[in-house]
């Protein structure tokens, strides 16, 4: 029996597994978190009492289906919990969870990585009391608490909406939502938008609770800076009519849009583009979603598409592998997944602009803004590199010469505005700066897993 | 801007900016020719060793001249490579490898290196953090370390200021003696000169091989990782005998670390995978030496793309071919320390024919006949199959 291996098990993932498991094949599935769900269907940690219901609101009864459909499988599905691959190597795995390292040969991979916040820095991000919009969804579903008391979610990205929205429905309420895009956009973006009707329904739903409950949201705001000694206690922005405020909070959730989690397609030789829309680099696929030989990628780890996508192209990374591995007919409903699923990801394109991505920012960004937060690499470290001569003018090489994505996240946080500074410091087009290179570990290992390694 | 020069040198890795610097300071015009960006192969991902210890002891007058070189360079250029006089501690396990470390020690000794020999209580005293199984170490408070990401823009930057020219994304496609001069093309149009330099690192087997002398060169790499950053404590590079772990902690706070065996480049030549099995030896060898790293987290791997040879020396000299053509390339994965000796070697060679320092046992005919592979091959390779056959 041929191994298939699936990597996330977030809704792409999830979805991958049942598919293999309905057509009798039994799929490995490694997650490094301890529960499925992923980001966007995260299950609330069971040893809290939480309300999923009010969390999740009108997606619940997808929530709950997706989980019991999946928790029926699990017998057809070797899914292993708590366990990273920290790199993909000859088409073997390598993993690491508590009971040390070790490795996974496969003939089929399935990547479904998901995605994780685009940041724009600004100066005081690095201030303790400044999250992440996903680590401040983290800390709801899982620890069951909020990130302050007066919490601002700044950014541009529908899902700050939603966050606060769920932060409201469990009891907070100092809150208030900055979006750095003007409505004028948003507008725009609205027929487009409304092709998918019923999403993009969901979508203004948030708005309208929120207008409800009270909760103020400003559009095309420009953040300035987040103010604080040891920690947060203030955000200055400057409103739509060009007027500065300054409001006090103790937390403020930072989110624009999604970045893809690509090292792993880039470790198992998929190749990349670079889309202008969604302006990051993603790994090319076919309409199955295929990158390669037996190697497809599903879910927001391929292009950003939110959960619904990520569901559909499970199912059709799935069944194209089989077929591709001749143990099925090619998919039944293929063409139908296929037509979804290129639909929602348009949908997205027609979000981002609606919620843009302020890349000029970069270039007005003060110089000591802080960019790299594990090597503590500002702006103007960078500007002044790329003046030199032979100073750097391509993505590894700034990162060679000044250290910015060299630390423990190795890019992941800083790469996207790394990618604006260099190049508007060398006024180059974003894609002929390039970008950084991919190398094992995906995340941190330890060197030994001794016990007193292994905390 | 005329394309007509004295002297062009193809590749712009470290050997290329310090061959670059001694030509211009003399005035000789120069032009450096890089296929792609300044020092961002070999010269760029290294190690950063700069250790005289344990080195061929036929390499010790270049090496020692490229120390002092070293020494000297951050006060030429009024720049930092972050060079740093740490030291190299050589430690053994078992006798065996304190029979090598003596040998070593002998041969550093005449050419007036200060080694020091340090028994296991001695060497557990001075650096706390190293296991108890030690057998001995031998020390040389002259080895050292520099920034190898830093170092070659900084060579080239002061030979920039000297007058040489350097041409990045200029890859040298083809190059032909006329009868009196050399012409190279390029996308960016033909380069003539009177004399060429073959500074190609691991791609200089083709300009060798085109001017009639092929030599077995193949690419690969070492595995090296890095750990996250913790309190500077560990202050010389350290290596142990057997070549399971080479490792230094820099002053930011990581440790970096490499180790054998070496892993064969991809067939186009321009990477080197690490394989994470190699990547799990070196670090529970980490672990076993410096027991405080076992809590430590390695945050990234890499290789870079050297040239070789089965005799684990590098080609440096004149052409037996074609006059008006010099070598240097293939340093076979230590040409980081030596490359300021070799580009003040052939900075006379090329300004005066001759040079005090020698360099006999990098001559490129001894490939003319059938050349052994050298126990250091034998010891830091697990694959022979990776030397091509042509000869
Ligand atoms: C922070 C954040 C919050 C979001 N919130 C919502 C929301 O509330 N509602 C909504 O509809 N959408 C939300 N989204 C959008 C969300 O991305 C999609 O809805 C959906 O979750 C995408 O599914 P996926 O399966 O592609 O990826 P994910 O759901 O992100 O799942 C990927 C999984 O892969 C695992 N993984 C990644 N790399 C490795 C590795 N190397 N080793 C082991 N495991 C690995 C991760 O642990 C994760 O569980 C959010 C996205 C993010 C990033
Ligand atoms: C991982 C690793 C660790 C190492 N550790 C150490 C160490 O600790 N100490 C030590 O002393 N040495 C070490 N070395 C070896 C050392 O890095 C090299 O020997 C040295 O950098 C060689 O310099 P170079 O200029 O010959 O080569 P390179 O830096 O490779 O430069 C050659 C240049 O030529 C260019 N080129 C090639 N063909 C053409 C063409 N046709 N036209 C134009 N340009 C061309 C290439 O792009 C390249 O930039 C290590 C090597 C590696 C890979």
């Amino acid at each position: 029996m041929r191994q298939i291996l699936i990597i996330g098990a977030g809704p792409a993932g999830m979805s991958a597994a049942m598919a293999l498991a309905e057509a009798g094949i039994r799929p490995i599935v490694i997650d490094e978190n301890t529960l499925a769900g992923g980001q966007g269907f995260r299950q609330t940690n069971p040893d809290i009492d939480l309300d999923a219901d009010a969390i999740y609101g009108r997606e619940y009864g997808r929530y709950r289906d997706l989980h019991s459909r999946f928790r029926s499988c699990l017998d057809k599905i070797d899914h292993r919990s708590s366990t990273l691959v920290w790199a993909i190597h000859d088409r073997k795995a390598h993993t690491f969870n508590d009971k040390g390292f070790s490795e996974i040969a496969f003939d089929g991979l399935i990547l479904a990585p998901g995605a994780t916040d685009r940041l724009m820095p600004l100066p005081g991000w690095t201030l303790p009391g400044v999250f992440s919009l996903g680590a401040a969804q983290v800390a709801l579903k899982d620890q069951g608490c909020f990130i302050g008391r007066r919490i601002v979610f700044a950014g541009s990205s529908p899902l700050l909406l939603l966050a606060a929205l769920q932060y409201h429905k469990l009891g907070a309420r100092q809150l208030c939502v900055l979006d750095t895009t003007p409505l004028h956009h948003k507008l725009r973006a609205a027929p487009g938008l409304l092709n998918s009707g019923r999403t993009f329904l969901q979508g203004l739903s948030y708005l309208w609770a929120l207008k409800k409950r009270g909760v103020p949201i400003h559009n095309g705001v420009e953040l300035r800076e987040i103010e604080g000694q040891d920690r947060v206690t203030a955000i200055r922005f400057c409103d739509a009519s060009g007027t500065e405020h300054r409001l006090t909070c103790d937390a403020v959730a930072l989110g624009y849009g999604l970045r893809a989690e690509t090292q792993l397609a880039e470790l198992a030789g998929a190749d990349f583009r670079f889309d202008h829309r969604l302006r990051q680099w993603l790994p090319r696929v076919d309409e199955n979603g295929r990158a390669g030989d037996c190697l497809y990628i599903a879910g927001d780890g391929a292009a950003t598409g939110g959960a619904y996508a990520a569901i559909a192209s499970g199912t059709l990374a799935a069944t194209a592998l089989l077929g591709e591995l001749g143990m099925s007919q090619a998919g039944k409903n293929g063409a139908h997944l296929q037509t979804q699923v290129g639909k929602l990801r348009r949908f997205q394109h027609h979000l981002a602009t609606a919620f843009r991505w302020p890349h000029e920012t970069a270039q007005t960004l003060p110089g000591h803004t802080i960019v790299c937060r594990c090597e503590n690499v500002t702006a103007d470290d960078i500007r002044t590199a790329a003046t030199q001569a032979f100073g750097p003018v391509e993505l590894n090489r700034m990162k060679a010469i000044t250290r910015c994505g060299m630390g423990r996240c190795q890019g992941r946080f800083c790469s996207a505005a790394l990618a604006e500074i260099t190049a508007a410091a060398c006024g180059k087009p974003i894609d002929a700066v390039g970008r950084l290179r991919a190398q094992a570990p995906v995340k941190p290992v330890p060197i030994s897993t001794t016990e007193t390694a292994l905390r | 801007m005329t394309q007509e020069t004295e002297t062009i040198i193809i590749g712009g890795g470290l050997i290329g900016a310090f061959t670059a610097y001694f030509l211009a300071r003399e005035g000789h015009p120069v032009t450096v020719l890089e296929k792609g960006f300044v020092g961002a192969q070999s010269s760029g991902a290294n190690f950063g060793n700069l250790r005289l210890q344990g080195r061929d002891p036929r390499q010790y007058p270049l090496s020692l001249r490229a120390q002092a070189i070293w020494e000297a360079f951050e006060t030429i250029a009024g720049e930092s490579f972050e060079y740093d006089r740490t030291g190299h501690l050589y430690i053994a396990r078992n006798e065996k490898e304190l029979a090598k470390l003596e040998h070593h020690a002998e041969i550093a000794r005449q050419h007036g290196l200060d080694i020091e020999m340090l028994a296991t209580a001695a060497l557990t005293q001075r650096f706390p953090y190293l296991a108890t199984d030690t057998l001995a170490a031998t020390f040389c408070g002259r080895d050292a370390t520099a920034n190898p990401r830093l170092a070659t823009p900084v060579v080239m930057r002061a030979a920039l200021r000297l007058g040489a020219r350097i041409v990045e994304h200029c890859e040298a496609l083809s190059t032909v003696y006329t009868g009196s001069r050399f012409e190279v093309e390029t996308a960016q149009g033909r380069f003539m000169s009177k004399t060429l330099v073959n500074a190609a690192g691991a791609w200089g087997g083709a300009i060798a091989a085109h001017f009639g002398e092929p030599v077995p060169v193949f690419s690969a790499g070492p595995p090296q990782f890095v750990t996250e950053p913790f309190p500077h404590v560990i202050r010389p590079s350290m290596q142990m005998v057997n070549g399971s772990v080479i490792f230094r902690q820099i002053p930011r706070g990581n440790v970096i670390v490499a180790g054998y065996p070496r892993t064969a480049s991809e067939a186009d030549g321009n990477r080197t995978f690490v394989p994470p099995g190699k990547t799990l030896a070196g670090m529970e060898a980490l672990g076993a030496i410096v027991p405080l790293l076992r809590d430590a987290h390695v945050i990234r791997v890499w290789s870079g793309v050297e040239g070789y040879l089965p005799d684990m020396r590098p080609v440096i000299g004149p052409s037996r071919t074609q006059d008006g053509l010099f070598h240097a390339f293939a340093c076979c994965g230590h040409g980081f320390q030596i490359a300021p000796g070799i580009g003040a070697v052939l900075g006379e060679l090329i300004r005066t024919g001759q040079t005090n320092t020698p360099i006999d046992a990098y001559d490129i005919a001894r490939f003319r006949d059938q050349v052994p592979d050298s126990e250091k091959f034998i010891q830091e390779f697990d694959n022979r199959a990776i030397i091509p056959a042509a000869r």
